[in-house]
């Protein structure tokens, strides 16, 4: 990746780490950690990779994303909004009654977002069946589709990674986000899934594992997975829970709940000052 | 009655997708290796390329339907009502209902005339899951006729659908003229002292227990109530308000069915006597169909019974 755009696309990462930490402080409640370990794939999806445009959110031969890990909404409405699917200023309206950012992805409330999600271990059958109606109505367009770690101890995400593989859905994509922490701690205390990329590889899938913070890396494995036929790709994108606001940075305890005042402004200030060295 | 044709619900359903796809190229059918059973079969025979088994996955079954609904097909998505409603409940709430995505729910086998196979399979519940399910329309028909209409018209409307379909062959009481309409009860016989409003096979069991209501001299009125939700309110309160006493019979749970709908519409606008014939809070057990329905008073001489403890509760 030339470092033009990859100083781009650090840019925008940082705005979306922003917007995460706008709406949990606002909506004071939230996922921040998982949204900022999702950022920067999000963001290279939304600018690099995926043909959307946001003028036309139901554009019929568009890429499509499911949020399967659909708390970190945050990060996709940062994403979304950035993108211009709608005013950043809705950024601070999440959570609240009137607002068209509900607390989990919903597809009928917010333009861009192409499933509703929330409920975990649904939205990869989901991105499966579109992969799946995508190949039977000879479409080109492809699905992309991000879990959590700890998502994928979900048995459902096994029934469709099964489904995905004995298709052959070449173009689906399905990250997991790899930051190593669940609610009740990380993934070894409480019920490991690993390891991951075995398992997709056992169901059929092709498999890279990436470090997911990395844009070089991040382009390199969603560029290998278009050349890849015949099967699904599973990017498992080794990621650091809370990536980029210093305290919140492997910290399990941010999973779910929202910066207050101060944590806020230390957050926002050290995103300000890491956009600024960007920008200088 | 010996000559009355006999048809199970389920061949007209299969029936029906097969013909849809003739129709239609936006239809698919979804399966979770039930195929023969729930008839979905008789789709793949005649479209092969439109049908796709997703393994015994009900759960991720219903979420892929969900998915191929957002790129404009009409799903159907079929399993036993046992595994549909079951055990794929929370797949049909977030994936399927709460975005109102156009997937056709073909759940077949409800109730205990599932038979031999016992209560593990005998979904009693279905109703009352999917009832609770905002968005949801429920339709439940009372014979071939009707279910072979049901199909088309869930496929006619936006938005997520479960249709009930038993396994048994049941009398056919509808003739080939029949037109149904979704969301409308069907007065199948008029009465003035007392009004039995059944479901599904029920329908059947009710008009024989009005003709056995004569000999009391109680004039049964006979009402088919196929879609369960959203449920015909006007019928009802007519029915209420004229015959002053009402027996809902389905095969079904008490709880939470079409019993619990009509005393829910009528406690609010027209409380008259309500008794609720269906499965009484308990599990089925193995045996032939036709037995487990009589051996749990799913017949036409206990809705007689009902109808008659129900005329003397009327004020």
């Amino acid at each position: 990746m030339d470092t033009v755009k990859k100083l781009e696309l650090q840019k925008i990462a940082c705005k979306v780490r922003m917007g995460v930490i706008e709406g949990t402080f606002n909506a004071k409640s939230g996922h921040p950690g998982g949204s900022l370990s999702i950022a920067d794939i999000l963001t290279y999806l939304y600018f690099s990779e995926m043909k959307v445009d946001a003028s036309r959110p139901d554009w019929e031969d568009r890429d499509r994303f499911v949020l399967s890990k659909g708390h970190t909404a945050p990060a996709l409405y940062a994403v979304l909004a950035e993108k211009g699917f709608f005013s950043k200023d809705l950024i601070k309206t999440l959570r609240k009654p009137d607002s068209i950012l509900q607390g989990h992805p919903s597809m009928r409330y917010t333009p861009g977002v192409d499933m509703s999600t929330g409920s975990l271990g649904q939205g990869i059958s989901a991105a499966v069946g579109m992969a799946l109606g995508a190949k039977l109505k000879n479409k080109d367009f492809r699905v992309y589709t991000a879990l959590g770690d700890g998502e994928i101890e979900e048995g459902q995400v096994w029934e469709a990674a099964m489904f995905a593989g004995n298709k052959n859905l070449d173009n689906l994509v399905a990250v997991v986000d790899f930051n190593k922490l669940q609610i009740d701690g990380s993934l070894d205390e409480v019920n490991s899934p690993c390891p991951i990329d075995e398992k997709f590889e056992a169901f059929g899938w092709n498999v890279i594992v990436i470090d997911g913070h990395n844009f070089d890396e991040i382009e390199n494995a969603f560029h290998a997975a278009k050349e890849c036929k015949g099967k699904p790709t599973c990017i498992v994108a080794n990621t650091i829970k809370g990536k980029g606001v210093s305290f919140m940075e492997n910290e399990c305890d941010w999973h779910g709940s929202a910066p207050k005042l101060d944590q806020y402004n230390q957050a926002m200030d050290e995103l300000n000052k890491a956009l600024a060295g960007l920008e200088a | 009655m010996a000559d009355v044709m006999k048809c199970a619900t389920r061949d007209a359903y299969g029936k029906a997708l097969a013909d849809l796809g003739d129709k239609r190229d936006d239809v698919i059918v979804l399966d979770a290796d039930l195929a023969k059973a729930t008839k979905t079969a008789v789709f793949k025979k005649a479209h092969p390329e439109k049908f796709i088994d997703c393994g015994i996955a009900e759960s991720n079954m219903m979420s892929v339907a969900a998915g191929l609904s957002t790129i404009g097909y009409t799903v159907f998505a079929s399993s036993f009502a046992m595994f549909s409603a079951g055990r794929a409940f929370e797949q049909v709430r977030n994936s399927i209902a709460y975005p109102k995505l156009n997937v056709k729910i073909g759940a077949t086998h409800a109730g205990i005339s599932v038979g031999e196979d016992g209560a593990s399979h005998q979904c009693c519940e279905d109703i009352a899951l999917m009832r609770s399910i905002p968005n949801m329309v429920i339709i439940n028909p009372a014979d071939d006729v009707e279910a072979f209409q049901a199909v088309h018209a869930a496929a006619e409307i936006e938005g997520p659908v479960y249709m009930r379909f038993g396994r048994l062959a049941v009398p056919r009481i509808n003739s080939e003229d029949y037109q149904f309409e979704l969301g409308k009860g069907v007065t199948l016989k008029d009465g003035k002292d007392v009004t039995i409003v059944a479901t599904g096979l029920m329908v059947n069991e009710a008009l024989i227990a009005a003709d056995m209501l004569k000999a009391d001299g109680i004039d049964a009125r006979v009402i088919n109530i196929h879609t369960i939700k959203p449920i015909d309110k006007d019928i009802l309160v007519k029915a209420a308000k004229e015959t002053g006493a009402i027996v809902t019979a389905e095969e079904h749970s008490i709880i939470g069915g079409l019993g619990g709908a009509v005393c829910e519409v009528l406690s609010e606008i027209c409380p008259v006597p309500v008794l609720r014939l269906g499965v009484n809070d308990t599990f089925g057990r193995s045996g032939p169909a036709v037995e487990l329905l009589k051996l749990y008073g799913l017949d036409a001489e206990h809705i007689a019974e009902k109808a008659r403890q129900a005329v003397k509760l009327k004020a």
